[in-house]
């Protein structure tokens, strides 16, 4: 979007300060990756030393990595993140889009209502509900399953928000030609909205799955069972049982645990641009 | 191929009434126009007949069957949408495809990937190709086959919008306002082609617009329609020259019908505008009523007296073969609309006075409430005038 922008006849002192602004802002959120990276290929005896330097002087990325991956089940967590993410991204767009269309096209007594309830649960806080979930959990004997860890997000009021703002601005001219031609509501949905909705459904991906791979709260609830835990939480009792005080193979895990996420990320952002491009087609 | 016929249907959004008891035959084959100023009802009587909208009473029927009920998709109509309501993501062979495969390939074979494995599947898909390639060959968009409609200029996405409705052999085909998102010389070339398209598929043809001069050249009736309720319907001449309501006659013609408050003076004399004219009418004397005269119904006198209206002229507009004049007659608030013909008429110029008398057949009477009064002599005998002044 704002790849090829650029402010013509700018004055020079502007430029400075405009771009030394962004750069500042830049690095105060880059920093932390930035030593994060450095830590994991350092050597305990560098990492509590007085001055800094971004390199080591003495290289030891590799003990660092290899201790990350074999002294705790890295692969495993990040598996298992990856299984609940998928599952809870996939069910989310089954039962958002759905619902969204609802409450966009089609005209039925309470849809009002219900679209303020969707408000409602937008406006509350996961962990509130923490508890009532963890006995629903309890009470269903999912408690220490994948099941625990996906079905509270099942439902998403962000997603059907999101989607109802999207598809409310496809005209129901659409919708009409659809069924005209023969489609079936959940046809129009699968086949024209979603596709239609293709910037939103990719951002909502975004999102849902940035929020449920660094999720720690409820996991921590919901599992104790090490096979299961997604990699935030498997960090942590990597931290507490394994490593210790070692902050080099913690920071070599949790490099290698957001890796993912920024390869998905700058993936998705090049197909992102491209179904904003898309969409605006009238 | 199919009659339609709509009996007293009603409709309202919540506390407004939309359509207020509509009853309409439209015979198979025919090209029926629905014209009326926007919000009149005629796009939600369209979309009833489709299906997307239910009426609140009243039946509708396609060919011999009541179709009330039935889901858009059995009804067997097409539309075309004043938006074109392409599908922006799939290509122009996809979106003229889509009615084909729905209706021909069944929900397993439409599926993603697998359905290609299905038996049958491909011998179906090929043949939807064929006729997909064919009818858009048709239109004049062939090569246009594998772009988006976000790639299309706005004449070629009305192509394919038509190319989608035309693709399954409609029984009915509608149309709602589909030209008027075209620019002024795309919309007179669409017009001539959708004209063209209707001969070639004789089908039934159900067309809403706003624009009378679609509406005149390409119907075979015209039903006008105001507030909820059907004026008239009748053929495009007979709309024109023989309206049944003031309402009719004012909305159709341009410039607009003269209008003017009149008094019976004695059998075959009305006063109006200062003057009395000699025009036969089966009144009362002292009964008022109002006349409307056609801009073309006037032509130049030498000279006033009775019979003749005569003010001073206000502006001249010249349009090639005819000059508009507009008159401000005496007592009278608002300006006289003439058309002459500039050869008759060369030298009038803003401020002087002039002379009109007016073709007494010409002359639609109406009461002042708005209804036709039709002089006896002229019952049956419908004055014909040349609708080519409507072309703009």
């Amino acid at each position: 979007m704002s790849a090829s922008t650029s402010t013509p006849h700018l004055p020079a002192y502007a430029a400075i300060l405009r771009h030394a602004v962004l750069l500042v802002t830049g690095a105060l959120v880059l920093i932390p990756f930035v030593w994060m990276v450095s830590l994991s290929v350092k050597p305990p005896g560098e990492i509590f030393r007085a001055h800094f330097s971004l390199w080591p002087s003495q290289f030891y990325g590799v003990e660092n990595y290899t201790k990350a991956l074999t002294e705790a089940p890295l692969l495993r967590y990040m598996g298992n993140g990856l299984i609940v993410c998928t599952l809870i991204l996939g069910l989310q767009i089954i039962v958002c889009a759905p619902c969204a269309y609802a409450l966009a096209k089609l005209r039925f007594a309470g849809r009002d209502l219900l679209h303020g309830l969707v408000l409602i649960g937008l406006l509350l806080p996961h962990q509130v509900l923490s508890l009532p979930l963890f006995i629903l959990c309890y009470q269903l004997g999912i408690l220490n399953t994948y099941a625990a860890l996906v079905f509270p997000y099942v439902v998403s009021p962000f997603g059907i928000f999101l989607f109802r703002q999207f598809f409310k601005a496809i005209p129901d001219d659409v919708v009409h030609a659809a069924r005209l031609d023969g489609l079936s509501e959940l046809a129009i949905i699968w086949r024209i909205m979603v596709p239609m909705a293709l910037p939103a459904v990719i951002a909502f991906s975004i999102f849902s799955v940035v929020g449920h791979w660094n999720d720690l709260f409820w996991p921590l609830i919901a599992v104790r069972d090490q096979s299961l835990m997604p990699p935030p939480l498997g960090i942590m009792a990597f931290k507490n049982e394994e490593a210790g005080n070692d902050y080099g193979p913690l920071m070599a895990a949790s490099t290698l645990v957001v890796l993912p996420l920024v390869i998905a990320f700058l993936a998705a952002q090049k197909w992102f641009v491209e179904g904003l491009a898309k969409g605006a087609v009238k | 191929m199919a009659a339609c016929s709509f009996q007293s249907i009603t409709k309202s959004f919540g506390p407004t009434p939309v359509l207020r008891g509509v009853s309409l035959s439209i015979a198979d084959g025919e090209f029926l126009t629905l014209l009326g100023p926007s919000g009149c009802g005629k796009s939600t009587l369209l979309r009833i007949l489709a299906g997307l909208e239910v009426q609140d009473a009243g039946s509708v029927s396609i060919g011999e069957r009541a179709v009330d009920g039935l889901r858009p998709k059995r009804r067997d109509v097409a539309m075309v949408f004043q938006s074109y309501a392409l599908y922006p993501h799939m290509t122009v062979a996809s979106n003229v495809a889509l009615p084909l495969r729905m209706r021909r390939l069944s929900a397993f074979q439409r599926f993603p990937l697998l359905g290609r494995l299905l038996p049958g599947t491909a011998r179906t898909a090929a043949e939807i190709d064929v006729e997909v390639t064919r009818t858009c060959k048709s239109l004049g968009i062939g090569h246009l086959l594998d772009r988006k409609p976000g790639q299309l200029s706005g004449g070629q996405r009305q192509r394919v919008a038509v190319g989608r409705a035309m693709v399954r052999h409609p029984a009915v085909f509608l149309m709602d306002e589909p030209l008027s998102n075209l620019d002024a010389k795309l919309r007179v070339q669409m017009r001539a082609e959708i004209k063209e398209l209707h001969q070639r598929l004789g089908v039934t043809f159900i067309y809403v617009t706003h624009d009378q001069a679609e509406a005149m050249t390409l119907s075979d009736r015209v039903a006008v329609m105001l507030e909820g309720e059907l004026l008239q319907v009748a053929p495009p001449q007979v709309i024109y020259a023989d309206p049944d309501d003031r309402r009719v006659a004012e909305f159709i013609g341009s410039p607009k019908i003269n209008m003017f408050d009149g008094v019976v003076r004695e059998h075959g004399l009305i006063d109006v505008a200062g003057s009395t004219l000699a025009i036969e009418v089966d009144a009362l004397a002292g009964a008022p009523l109002t006349l409307g005269i056609r801009p073309e119904a006037f032509h130049l006198a030498d000279h006033g007296g009775p019979g003749a209206l005569t003010g001073s002229v206000r502006m001249v507009e010249h349009i090639g073969s005819d000059l508009f004049v507009h008159l401000d007659l005496a007592g009278v608030d608002h300006p006289l609309v003439a058309r002459l013909l500039a050869e008759r008429a060369p030298h009038i110029a803003p401020g002087q006075d002039l002379h009109l008398r007016v073709f007494p057949d010409r002359v639609l009477l109406f009461t002042r409430d708005g209804r036709r009064l039709r002089r006896r002599v002229e019952s049956g005998r419908a004055s014909v005038t040349p609708i080519r002044e409507l072309a703009r």
